[in-house]
């Protein structure tokens, strides 16, 4: 007898997504989404909103696309070889794409943060401030001083690094590195913030910390992140989209998404029967 | 039972390794010793022939400035210190001390114990201090290279006599038993150009021209070959044509140095015209030899900056530009410098480029600036070693000596720069 997977797989020639991918106050539009990287396609006809101040997760097994559908968001495909990207992303209307649009502006708008901590080898002030200071969001240095603070206290990293502000970044735990990096995403005031797999390299206490601090930032900020953990997606997400092979399979709200999967494979992929 | 025979085959492979292992080892070893010997052998060898050149031989005489004898009746006046006898100074207070010669043979012979720059050095002696005029002084005056390479031979025990007669011979024991003759500090050396006389040869003018040439090969190939990497490496799209200068830049770093001195003399030298013989065209040439090596190290510096940096940066919104300059440039610095300083050293000892371009003349004057005539240390090596006088072989020696320091503290200080920059976070 077939898995009900392997029916699903056959099926999805002509694959329509299912569930809630709309909404009505959208911050993000994709439409009609494909990437190549080369020649080789990588993500399908991907159709979704992401709603202002919604944390939306994406999750399904390796290569399935979702770390590549989440670097469209600020055009970070750019810097990899050979890949091009087809159909439409809008922020507020704006198409990301456009000729006239700069990603420099883009990824001002859009913050990210990595699969691995990666703060730059200076000291913990010059990373913070490295992103107000070349945008320049900032004119004295009591104003880098009060984003500095801000920003710290946001990614819940004041109280452990206020005496070693002139520290290497490098210098601190995995997991504070990685809060680092969310506080040099947010000292920029973005719009969107997208997590790459952020807790992959960390233990679970630096991970349970990461995961409070985004339920923090899901008032003041759109956060899109990609997860392995189903876990954690049904821990900190809204929404969570499900990809196969480069396909949306499935969005839903989380909590139905984890008790009701509509889609055989998503059901077959929480289960746990592949991934 | 079959565990034990699996035990016994893995403990007799065991040994079998242990001592393919150990074999290894000591044929590293060796390959070491062998090399450390042969270093060894180059500096016992250059040190055991040079360590005489930092020494030369004076002779003390009881100089009298007499104005008489020189020609002259004025200090001030350029043009008779110019014409005047000045060797005649040391000729007559060297007669005083051996009144018995006589003959004009022999008091030639007598003359030549004296260099014949020693008259020279009497005359900026008394043109430092005027009130000497008409005096008497004892000096130490610069023997004849002859007398040096004999008196240094003859101290050590094997006397080496070549073109001296035996009257000079036993002048030189008489002068000795007085406590007249002795080795003194070399000062000639250091401070002084290049000469047809041994004795009065210095490697000061090589020295300056090498400083002028490896500044000048410096200026244009470090940011030439930085920019280079940073483009090829940051901003360059993969094609076909970046594939192609890369290969051509490997091309280049295997080119003889040679080649690249017959390239500056017809395009530098005969096209646009330099100067020959001068820093600046030395310049060119080693810029042309170093910039693959400076671009192949910088290459290789700025690739070894991990890309989650770069990510970062651009993450943050940083552009292409602001990433490189803010982020991969200072990682990648040190390897840079290590690179250019390596480069700077291998043009500190070429030579066959610039044979081709003039830097081989005999060049007396110290250099100054950029278009003087110039030699460089390896090219004036090159030269003494092809001198005929005895008493090149040690100043050849001393001069490789003073080179390999200059390329030890180079080498040195690119390990230095290199550790101190890198411990920085």
């Amino acid at each position: 007898m077939k898995l009900k997977s392997e029916q699903a797989l056959e099926l999805d020639e002509s694959h329509v997504t299912v569930g809630q991918s709309f909404c009505d106050n959208p911050k993000m539009t994709m439409r009609n989404v494909d990437v190549f990287y080369s020649d080789k396609q990588a993500i399908y006809d991907v159709n979704i909103d992401i709603a202002k101040n919604e944390v939306i997760a994406m999750i399904g097994p390796s290569g399935c696309g979702k770390s590549t559908f989440l670097r469209t968001l600020n055009r970070m495909n750019d810097t990899v070889e050979g890949c091009r990207v087809d159909g439409q992303i809008r922020m507020d209307g704006q198409d990301l794409y456009s000729p006239k649009l700069d990603v420099v502006e883009l990824r001002a708008r859009v913050g990210m943060v990595f699969q691995k901590p990666n703060p730059f080898p200076k000291s913990i002030r010059d990373n913070v401030t490295y992103g107000p200071k070349i945008h320049g969001l900032a004119d004295t240095r009591v104003d880098l001083d009060e984003i500095l603070e801000k920003s710290l206290r946001k990614a819940g990293l004041w109280e452990e690094v206020k005496d070693r502000l002139d520290q290497p970044g490098t210098g601190l735990s995995g997991g504070q590195q990685q809060r680092l990096c969310i506080a040099r995403a947010i000292a920029v005031s973005p719009e969107v913030i997208l997590m790459d797999e952020p807790c992959s390299a960390l233990d679970p206490i630096a991970t349970a910390k990461i995961e409070e601090l985004i339920e923090e930032l899901s008032h003041n900020f759109t956060i899109a992140i990609v997860t392995h953990s189903m876990q954690q997606a049904a821990r900190v997400s809204h929404r969570t989209a499900y990809f196969h092979l480069g396909k949306l399979i499935e969005v839903n709200p989380t909590e139905q998404v984890f008790t009701m999967p509509k889609h055989p494979l998503t059901e077959a992929y929480i289960t746990g029967r592949f991934g | 039972m079959s565990d034990s025979k699996t035990l016994i085959k893995i403990q007799h492979s065991l040994t079998r390794r242990n001592r393919a292992e150990a074999r290894f080892r000591w044929y590293g070893r060796i390959a070491i010793l062998i090399g450390l010997m042969a270093v060894a052998l180059l500096f016992i060898d250059i040190v055991s022939k040079g360590h005489g050149a930092f020494r030369a031989t004076y002779i003390n005489l009881d100089i009298r400035y007499d104005a008489d004898l020189i020609g002259i009746d004025n200090l001030s006046d350029t043009e008779q210190l110019s014409a005047g006898n000045w060797q005649a100074l040391p000729k007559s207070a060297l007669r005083e001390r051996f009144p018995d010669v006589s003959g004009r043979r022999d008091k030639r012979r007598l003359n030549n114990l004296l260099s014949n720059g020693a008259g020279f050095d009497l005359k900026d002696r008394l043109l430092a201090s005027p009130t000497l005029l008409g005096k008497t002084e004892s000096v130490w005056v610069l023997a004849d290279d002859d007398i040096d390479t004999y008196y240094k031979s003859w101290l050590d025990g094997n006397a080496y006599e070549a073109r001296l007669t035996d009257q000079q011979i036993q002048w030189i024991g008489e002068l000795h038993e007085k406590g007249l003759i002795e080795l003194k500090f070399n000062s000639n050396l250091f401070n002084r150009g290049d000469s047809r006389e041994p004795e009065q040869a210095g490697i000061r003018g090589a020295v300056m021209g090498s400083f002028l040439t490896l500044v000048m090969t410096l200026m244009l190939s470090f940011p030439i070959g930085v920019c280079a990497a940073i483009y090829l490496e940051e901003f360059a799209p993969k094609n076909r044509w970046t594939d192609f200068i890369e290969v051509n830049i490997n091309n280049l770093a295997a080119v003889p140095s040679i080649i690249f001195g017959l390239l500056g003399l017809a395009i530098f030298i005969n096209f646009f015209h330099v100067p020959r013989s001068v820093p600046i065209v030395g310049g060119l040439v080693l810029t042309l030899m170093t910039l693959p090596t400076i671009i192949i190290t910088s290459r290789a510096a700025i690739k070894s900056v991990p890309p989650s940096i770069r990510e970062a940066a651009l993450g943050m919104g940083a552009s292409r530009y602001q990433m490189v300059l803010h982020h991969v440039l200072p990682l990648a610095l040190p390897g840079m410098l290590t690179g250019a300083i390596i480069g700077m050293a291998q043009a500190l000892g070429e030579t066959a480029p610039l044979l081709m371009i003039g830097m081989v003349a005999f060049i007396v004057d110290i250099p100054n600036g950029f278009s003087d005539p110039a030699t460089v240390l390896p090219v004036q090596i090159f030269l003494w070693a092809d001198s005929p006088e005895r008493a090149f072989v040690e100043k050849t020696s001393a001069a490789i000596m003073v080179l390999l320091s200059f390329l030890i503290a180079m080498n040195t200080t690119a390990v230095w720069l290199r550790r101190r920059l890198e411990r920085r976070w």
